[in-house]
């Protein structure tokens, strides 16, 4: 975070961090008082805009297009990093043969099928020596090029699965990395030339026409980030959820990922893609999740049909003949099946393999609560969420509720998802009725933050351990004594069972010390997660990093990537050197994954010789002298290999790792401008239109992403798009957003007297001319109809709206702030925003596109109760909407 | 008349003899103002903490007075934040303490029109009853190609974002072990 004061330029896009994360404003404050440029790109003038040198207004779902173009420009007037982009980036690979690009498929890359809605990327793959019968070099031997799809992920099962997170600590195997590669970039299939044709059409003029941005705009942005690029100056990006909540949400991210790659800004002070995340434990939470598709440390849970076995399943997350530290993965699993079931999981039974639980798809949180509407779930727990209020389509949320047979909320304050049956928008509608729910509701209430022991782990991996001030009140209790205890009481009351599938609850490792009320001791569990020794001089003995584990089962380690966190029995994200006593780095206060690295990748912050790009931006070096890399952070490279080292060809793992190669957790120890493997989309982003949209797609016939995931229901209709009939029925772009002063669904916030006080109700942002469009009134009520929903609003008629215009046709977008939702017992109530919105994924992560969607706005307050339903299907009805409407998810070519 | 009350406390000369000229500081300021201590400073003891709220992580400072947290500050030692806090985290004293935090175990039965109240213990075994009736509900032994699933699709869960990292691994721990696959928090929204 401090490092952003190192920022010679920041852009911001898809966050509004001065009001969402005002505290971390404070560094690129520093960067501006320093000469820093900050630029603003968002639909919305806030006051990150106010403070920025310049605020460029963009139409929401367009980022690819804006990114994409500056890509263009860097690699059209050779402005990209050269030295950084030959040495560290794969923009010297070779692609298959097979490899077919959008603009040549009208907007598909080849390996499209249409049965599934889903790509097989075999095609996208490094060219391999067989296939190839001229030109490029190889690597570094003359020796054959394997397959770098891996033989074990089945095309079937892949496209089903949430992907693109599993690699939240590195990049997705390949078989290994002995790739082709032409230096001199000409080859017209290295990937450097794949890129320049990929992104021609991408020019100032098509940005104007997509996102609205005037060509002076665009040019002051290319000429702000350029100019602060290369050796002596770096520049950074920042992103929150604007660029998340979409269906191609990941390839927002990977293409300024490839654009900081090719301005070699990654892995250097004052550059990187900083992701600014919403909760306090949200990273936690992705590391050691509590997600479907993860084990610890980003292992896989295990999917049927592909990792039946134990051998498919270690074969499948990380090949031994790749480069880098996944191809240790078995070491880390067994270390994990080792903590989780002590001395139950031995060699002769595969670690207990067997015991883990099998996926057959994607098990999200849209498809569960889809999965409740049709009966198919009994029992729910809400942990601290609030999706009544907070989560997409926010009325199948409360339906879904509605058909549980139990419902367990465990939150600080009464929150709407707890009383959907009492006081929800759907008992005014009269579509449910407390008298038919048979949903069975136990509230019980949490122990806060300072009642009790434990770490968060903030944005940037940094585990912060929060002590314990005071007992928590009445019946409150941590989560961590409430799942010991559930966990307790499940393993007594199956303790006579015989049957097979209670093993692994029985077997579970489950004895943590605990004191006089019950609460167990978090420092016994963040020692589980660090792991132990457990055989040998050292048994008993905490690790003290990764690298130690075995894949023997002489080790045991909850959660890989948080190794060290107890080296040497200290607990280090208790660490609190004062920051004024420390340089920026601040090593000493808390503890970052992994190795405690602040920077990731830092060895790229030295050229391919080891020495640092400039003395400005010096950062991690290599002491010739000590025969060390060393620096201002813990180096992120093996310690002790040299810049000029070449392993021989063909051997994997750490000691597989080049001098040159700092990307050390990719398989081929490169960035990855174009993804072989990893994006189930595409191995390039491309511009789609979002699943709603008053826009046809400028690029392509193809109008959204092709993979993205629909769910055609007549709960979840959709307004037309572009030109189609019906879709001036919802003329208008609404986009939804946080306020300072309000947390989410408003579960921390509308009942704290402050801040129910500071923002209130519920309202929309409209500028002037959509205002005498509609005859909006500033302070005087609108109701904003989807063709999910319709909410009734505050009207803010502001200049902080710019209507934009696209090809002479002006385009309105609507901010809708989604804090608030109706019950009766927080201090401050309203319509929820997300009610408008519906569900379509992106492929990849299985996150909503709730950043863009169609809308019509009129003045006045919404009908109550039934006439509430029929001002909607009149609406749907007019648009002629079915179930079908934008669920189509090709549009190009025949199909066939 | 109090007899310290004397020429020199007249209001005019308060003020001169103050350097308070405008009459609007130290010369006009009562009695009880004047005994008035932060709360920070006659707290027993300060637990260094971390803001509950977003991912930036800011240091907190919790005052503590007779068991009971009086103030929640900026930690001025954190190298992130510097002593700073944003507006929710600087109103977390009324996450803790305000009125409207429920403290009670609540129930609400099959087609209840209102909440009763429940024991905690009672509560767990109810809870502990169903996990496993809804657990057995929706076991799915093996797909339709006889390949093994172990898994109940019965149960699910959301939340773990707000929560510590030592709660999310023992709620992954036990689900997983359970059988219970359907385990989602915000990073998916």
């Amino acid at each position: 975070m401090q490092d952003l004061s190192n920022s010679d330029c920041i852009v911001i896009q898809g966050s509004n961090m001065a009001e969402c994360h005002p505290v971390a404003y404070q560094w690129v404050t520093e960067a501006k008082l320093k000469g820093a440029k900050v630029v603003h790109i968002d639909p919305r003038f806030t006051r990150t805009s106010a403070t920025a040198d310049r605020h460029v207004p963009i139409r929401a779902g367009s980022d690819v297009v804006f990114l994409g173009a500056l890509i263009n420009h860097v690699l059209s007037n050779e402005l990209f990093f050269k030295e950084y982009v030959v040495s560290y980036t794969n923009a010297a690979t070779l692609i298959s043969e097979e490899f077919q690009d959008t603009e040549e498929l009208d907007g598909l890359f080849s390996g499209y099928d249409d049965d599934r809605g889903a790509y097989d990327p075999k095609s996208w793959a490094y060219a391999s020596k067989e296939a190839e019968e001229e030109g490029g070099t190889d690597d570094q031997s003359g020796g054959e090029i394997g397959d770098p799809g891996s033989g074990h992920v089945h095309g079937e099962q892949r496209s089903e699965q949430a992907a693109g997170d599993q690699h939240g600590s590195g990049g997705p195997p390949l078989e290994h990395a002995r790739v082709l590669r032409d230096e001199t970039l000409q080859h017209p299939r290295t990937v450097f030339q794949i890129l320049k044709r990929h992104y021609a059409r991408y020019t100032p003029a098509m940005v104007a026409d997509t996102c609205g941005i005037s060509v002076d705009d665009f040019a002051y942005v290319a000429r702000a980030v350029t100019e602060n690029s290369g050796r002596e100056r770096t520049t950074a990006w920042v992103y929150a959820v604007g660029w998340t909540q979409h269906t191609l949400g990941a390839q927002f991210i990977r293409t300024s990922a490839i654009l900081q790659l090719l301005l070699g800004n990654m892995g250097r002070p004052g550059g990187g893609v900083m992701a600014l995340r919403g909760h306090a434990s949200i990273q936690g939470s992705t590391d050691i999740p509590t997600l479907y598709n993860l084990l610890p440390g980003y292992l896989a849970m295990p999917v049927a049909g592909q990792h039946d076995t134990w051998q498919d399943y270690i074969g499948a997350i990380g090949s031994k003949k790749q480069k880098g530290f996944w191809t240790h993965a078995d070491a880390y699993a067994v270390s994990l099946l080792k903590a989780w079931w002590g001395e139950k999981a031995t060699a002769a039974n595969d670690w207990a393999f067997d015991y883990l639980p099998r996926l057959t798809g994607a098990h999200g949180t849209y498809q569960t609560t889809m999965a409740m509407l049709d009966g198919e779930v009994e029992g729910y727990f809400l942990l601290g969420q609030n999706p009544a209020v907070g989560s997409a389509h926010a009325r199948m949320q409360r339906q879904g509720l509605a058909k549980l047979k139990w419902l367990v909320v465990r939150d600080l304050n009464m929150i709407e998802s707890a009383t959907f049956w009492k006081d929800s928008p759907e008992i005014e509608t009269g579509e449910l009725s407390p008298e038919d729910i048979e949903t069975e509701v136990f509230f019980l209430p949490p122990a806060s933050h300072v009642e009790k022991d434990g770490t968060f782990t903030q944005t940037q991996r940094m585990l912060q351990w929060h002590h314990k001030a005071v007992e928590p009140p009445g019946d409150c209790r941590s989560d961590l004594q409430f799942f010991f205890d559930l966990g307790k009481r499940l393993k007594a009351a199956l303790a006579e069972s015989t049957d097979e599938r209670d093993r692994p609850l029985l077997d579970l490792t489950w004895d943590y010390p605990e004191n006089e009320h019950g609460d167990p001791d978090a420092e016994a569990v963040l020692r589980e997660i660090n792991g132990f020794h457990l055989s040998g001089d050292k048994a008993g003995q905490p690790l003290s990093a990764y690298t130690e584990m075995k894949a023997d089962g002489s080790t045991s380690g909850g959660c890989w990537i948080y190794t060290g966190v107890f080296a040497d029995g200290v607990n280090r994200s208790a660490n609190r050197r004062p920051g004024q006593e420390q340089n920026l780095t601040a090593l000493d206060w808390g503890w970052a994954w992994p190795a405690n690295r602040r920077i990731l990748y830092n060895r790229a912050s030295a050229d391919p010789e080891g020495n640092p790009w400039s003395e400005r931006k010096r950062y991690v070096w290599w002491d010739q002298a000590e025969q060390k890399w060393t620096g201002e952070d813990v180096p992120d490279f093996p310690p002790n290999t040299a810049p000029s080292f070449r392993p021989e060809p063909g051997t994997g793992g750490p000691e597989g790792i080049a001098g040159d190669d700092p990307f050390i957790m990719q398989a081929d120890g490169k960035g990855w401008l174009f993804t072989p493997k990893g994006m189930v989309d595409g191995p390039l982003p491309t511009h789609y239109e979002p699943q709603e949209s008053p826009v046809a797609n400028p690029l392509y016939s193809q109008q959204s992403n092709p993979s993205r995931k629909v769910f055609p229901r007549k709960d979840n209709l959709w307004a037309p798009s572009a030109n189609q009939p019906g879709s001036d029925v919802y003329p208008y772009v609404f986009t939804t957003y946080r306020l300072t002063e309000h947390h989410t669904a408003g579960g921390m916030s509308r009942w704290l007297p402050y801040l129910a006080e500071l923002q209130p109700e519920f309202f929309c942002e409209v500028s002037p001319e959509l205002a005498a469009e509609r005859g909006l009134e500033n302070g005087g009520w609108a109701t904003v109809v989807s063709a999910r929903s319709a909410v009734e609003c505050r009207v803010l008629v502001t200049e902080r709206m710019t209507p934009l215009v696209l090809s002479g046709r002006t385009i309105h977008q609507i901010g809708l702030p989604y804090h608030w939702g109706v019950g009766r017992d927080a201090i401050v109530s309203g319509d929820a925003a997300n009610d408008l919105l519906g569900v379509a994924l992106d492929p990849n992560v299985q996150i909503q596109e709730s950043k863009a969607g169609s809308c019509d706005i009129i003045a006045g307050r919404r009908p109550r109760g039934e006439a509430l339903l029929r001002l909607v299907e009149e609406y749907q009805s007019r648009s002629g909407t079915t179930a079908l409407t934008g669920n189509e998810l090709r549009t190009t070519g025949d199909g066939s | 008349m109090d007899a310290r009350r004397t020429f020199l406390s007249w209001p005019v000369v308060r003020q001169v003899r103050s350097g308070d000229l405008l009459g609007r500081g130290p010369s006009v300021t009562s009695q009880k103002t004047r005994e008035i201590e932060p709360r920070t400073s006659s707290a027993d003891r300060v637990v260094q903490s971390v803001c509950p709220y977003c991912a930036v992580g800011c240091g907190q400072r919790v005052f503590v007075k007779d068991e009971r947290v009086v103030q929640i500050e900026g930690d001025p030692d954190s190298p992130i934040s510097r002593g700073r806090l944003c507006p929710k985290g600087s109103a977390s004293e009324q996450l803790v303490n305000s009125p409207g935090r429920q403290r009670k175990v609540l129930y609400r039965r099959a087609r209840g029109t209102q909440w009763e109240s429940l024991e905690l213990e009672t509560a767990m075994q109810m809870i502990t009853d169903r996990f496993l009736a809804s657990r057995r509900a929706g076991w799915q032994d093996r797909d339709e190609h006889g390949r093994p699933l172990r898994r109940t699709m019965g149960i699910a869960s959301l939340g773990g974002a707000t929560l510590d990292n030592e709660e999310n691994y023992l709620i992954k721990k036990l689900f997983t072990a359970a059988g219970a696959i359907q385990i989602e928090n915000q990073a998916r929204i």
